[in-house]
């Protein structure tokens, strides 16, 4: 399988199966639409005739050389030898956890897939003795994985920040006894944020996600308290206090989400990039297409173009020595991840779990207060295996759309939990999603080949 | 060649070989948490 496109004057063409990625001319580009494995060692005359209307005849016959030079090298329509690697791989060990320490937000962010805070269950914190039976079922069910990420999550974790500080001591302390490492994260809106907390933080996580959205009007529309005043005169101070104290060992994330109102969100993306935040992850709102920031179909088009608007000013900002980073734009096309690991996107349900507050156990933070999908409790240590076994068997190969798709090895078959809300069966791809991942690939692949290229001339 | 240039090594096939330890973060546990990206993850298995 290939897919090839056309950027900024670039032809591009990726080998799907083999990672392979290309830059060729126009006489290839339009070669490819007529040529399909096997093939033949020489150019069949029916396509030297049809191409020669606007190329001349032996450069048509030296580009076909070239295509099966790569064709016998394995680098072009090479074959898909991964489905055996899907079918016959079992359920992993559980190594990731989205702790939910707080059911309750002192937000009221009008897209809030969790229903501003509480997930339909009302309003609830984690106590100290649930959390810790939650590490200590991830350190159970571990197996022999050394790193185990937990990522304090709420609705907004700082509204009950003790329990997280006494979780990590706890996590902490069983690590010698138990051969594991706590690698521990925050997601926070930044309203509480304190010195005492933020020392904490930059301590303690490995990771932290700062929520913003961007330019003020754009935040301030959606991001509310509960008295519908704005956010982000709180948030800007607090989250530049715990940037510039971080230091550069540890990850960080400013993290936005673009709607339907502002689908120039090139523009947030500056923003908070002129703010002095270079570490910057903006996505679109997953939300019911009925309501009025939803995207829909409709605004593809658009939001295409503005991939490409922001793509242009990444490479400027790059092009002038200057360092940004933005997260759906970010592909090793040599050291990523393996091709295992590719044939299952995040793992919910099999290697990464959520936990409510009442202890519940989910197989990610979205699927929460979903009672079909709720895979136990710590409670009475009910765990339903074979729900496990459901998720672990979900790839790319289980997923028709996802099978035939040229974007598979890299979104990995999506978001399950989208798929099940938006498209009724995880195994279904949510095509809105897809379709935004897709044009995302595009200009990443794009960015990363023009780099190689620049260093290889 | 001067038609095509080969940008990368080409060598997803051949992580298959040695893959599936594990060790990599789950992808859901970094920035995103509600749209997934997988190839932006690195690799950490030990050499």
């Amino acid at each position: 399988m290939i897919h090839k496109y056309k950027l900024e004057g670039y032809n591009i063409l990726l080998d799907v199966n083999s990672g392979g990625v290309h830059i060729i001319d126009d006489l290839t580009y339009d070669m490819l639409d007529n040529i399909s494995p096997p093939l033949e060692e020489k150019c069949p005359e029916d396509i030297v005739n049809k191409l020669s209307k606007v190329y001349d005849r032996d450069e048509i016959y030296e580009c076909y050389d070239e295509i099966v030079s790569l064709y016998n090298d394995k680098i072009l329509f090479s074959k898909d030898d991964y489905e055996k690697f899907a079918l016959t791989s079992v359920a992993s060990p559980i190594k990731a956890m989205c702790l939910h320490v707080a059911h309750d937000c002192n937000l009221r962010c009008k897209y809030c897939f969790a229903s501003t805070g509480d997930y339909k269950e009302g309003r609830m914190l984690m106590s100290l003795e649930t959390g810790k039976k939650a590490l200590d079922f991830l350190i159970e069910k571990s197996g022999d994985r050394k790193f185990l990420e937990v990522d304090f999550f709420g609705g907004e974790p700082t509204v009950n920040f003790d329990v997280v500080k006494q979780l990590v001591e706890y996590g902490r302390s069983r690590e010698a006894e138990a051969n594991k490492k706590f690698r521990f994260t925050i997601t926070t809106n930044g309203i509480l944020l304190t010195d005492d907390m933020i020392d904490f933080i930059n301590k303690e996580m490995n990771n932290v996600v700062l929520s913003i959205d961007g330019r003020k009007d754009v935040n301030d529309r959606l991001r509310v308290r509960a008295d519908g005043s704005g956010s982000y005169d709180k948030i800007v101070p607090n989250f530049k206090k715990l940037v510039e104290k971080r230091g550069s060992d540890k990850d960080w994330y400013v993290r936005g989400t673009y709607t339907k109102y502002n689908l120039d969100f090139s523009n947030d993306v500056m923003h908070l990039y002129d703010l002095g935040f270079d570490q910057i992850s903006v996505e679109p709102v997953m939300a019911d297409p009925s309501m009025p920031y939803a995207i829909t179909k409709s605004d593809l088009p658009r939001i295409f173009d503005e991939y490409e608007e922001l793509s242009r000013k990444i490479r400027k900002i790059r092009s002038e020595g200057k360092f940004i980073n933005f997260f759906h734009f970010m592909l090793d096309l040599d050291q990523g991840p393996c091709a295992i690991k590719r044939l299952r996107g995040c793992g919910c349900g099999n290697e990464y779990v959520a936990v409510a507050p009442n202890g519940d156990i989910y197989p990610c933070h979205q699927f929460v207060g979903i009672e079909d999908y709720k895979l136990g409790s710590l409670n009475d240590g009910s765990f339903n295996e074979e729900l496990k076994k459901t998720f672990a068997s979900a790839h790319v190969y289980s997923k028709p759309e996802c099978k035939k798709c040229w974007a598979k090895f890299y979104c990995s078959g999506g978001c399950n939990a989208n798929n099940y809300i938006y498209a009724g069966d995880i195994h279904n791809a949510y095509k809105l999603s897809c379709e935004i991942q897709k044009k995302r690939l595009e200009c990443a692949i794009f960015m990363k080949a023009l780099t190689m290229l620049d260093t290889a001339e | 060649m001067k038609h095509i240039k080969t940008i990368n090594k080409a060598n997803l096939k051949k992580t298959a070989a040695k893959g599936g330890c594990g060790k990599c973060q789950a992808s859901c546990q970094s920035a995103c948490k509600t749209s997934c990206t997988v190839a932006n993850q690195k690799c950490e298995r030990e050499a």
